[in-house]
């Protein structure tokens, strides 16, 4: 087994970071889905301790960290729409890289309206 | 004279190169697994995206955002056989797509056999058991628990007497 590989297959540019960040997206977003069923499998134990553990996602702090997990979440949804182009449509390969400016440019837009909807409730005093 | 005939590669026509059977890609003992997990990433991710999107809206966006969201709202949304298929589906296509994009990737960079083995039971049975726990709790979800003795625990949705 070597220990240290003699050339590199990585090939940079759009095509492996696009790969790399589907991979850390995916990742995070399946451990949240293992503790969100858990925190909503509260319901069956007592309403007051679902309520009591939901609480802890209205903090202002945690609406930062909600965003950013639904930031990952909107990248690895268009990203994965671009793959399924890339892979079933004749000309993805060949504009894989627009396709790519293209879900960064809807994932900026999709954000900036999320992240001012959910933090101005999260920090609007309710 | 004749023309040499060259036929396309793995025609299974005479001279084309035919594929010893070690070498073929399908007909193994593990069948066509792969591909099948690769085509359900695809369909299932798809699907996701509605789902998931419909999720974060209908939870996040409407009304009063997270705000809303407590005990009843839950209870709410589960009054609704329509909701509780949502979740449903959600829930068994997003465990399953996250269980085989994990699996990717611990045979990806686990490179000791036994690793492996070991990293994807673990991951099997957390799958496993968030699977049955979360299509359990959908299903038996009382909107309206009582106590030991009979009495509505505070904060339920219950009936008015």
């Amino acid at each position: 087994m070597p220990t240290k590989p003699a050339g590199t297959l990585y090939r940079g540019r759009e095509g492996m970071w696009s790969w790399v960040g589907h991979r850390i997206t995916g990742v995070v977003i399946f451990f949240f889905l293992l503790v969100h069923v858990l925190d909503t499998s509260l319901v069956r134990v007592s309403p007051e301790a679902y309520t009591a553990v939901i609480g802890a996602y209205k903090n202002p702090l945690m609406a930062l960290g909600e965003t950013g997990l639904v930031a990952a979440i909107v990248f690895h949804a268009f990203n994965g729409l671009r793959i399924i182009a890339v892979d079933f449509w004749k000309k993805g390969a060949k504009y894989q890289r627009q396709m790519l400016w293209t879900v960064l440019i809807l994932w900026v837009i999709v954000m900036v309206g999320f992240s001012i909807r959910h933090l101005s409730l999260a920090f609007g005093g309710h | 004279m004749t023309a040499t005939q060259i036929q396309s590669p793995r025609s299974g026509k005479p001279g084309a190169g035919l594929i010893a059977p070690k070498y073929r890609r399908t007909g193994g003992s593990r069948g066509n697994f792969e591909m099948a997990a690769w085509l359900f990433m695809r369909l299932s991710g798809v699907v996701l995206v509605v789902l998931i999107f419909g999720h974060l809206f209908v939870n996040l966006l409407v009304g009063e955002g997270i705000h809303a969201i407590d005990f009843g709202f839950v209870a709410g949304k589960w009054a609704d056989p329509f909701w509780q298929f949502w979740d449903l589906a959600m829930l068994w296509l997003a465990m399953l797509h996250g269980t085989n994009g994990v699996r990717t990737i611990i045979n990806d960079y686990a490179e000791k056999d036994s690793t492996r083995l070991w990293l994807k039971t673990v991951l099997y049975a957390a799958t496993t058991v968030i699977i049955i726990l979360g299509t359990l709790v959908i299903f038996t979800f009382n909107p309206c628990p009582l106590d030991a003795n009979g009495v509505p625990l505070p904060g339920g949705f219950c009936p008015a007497p």
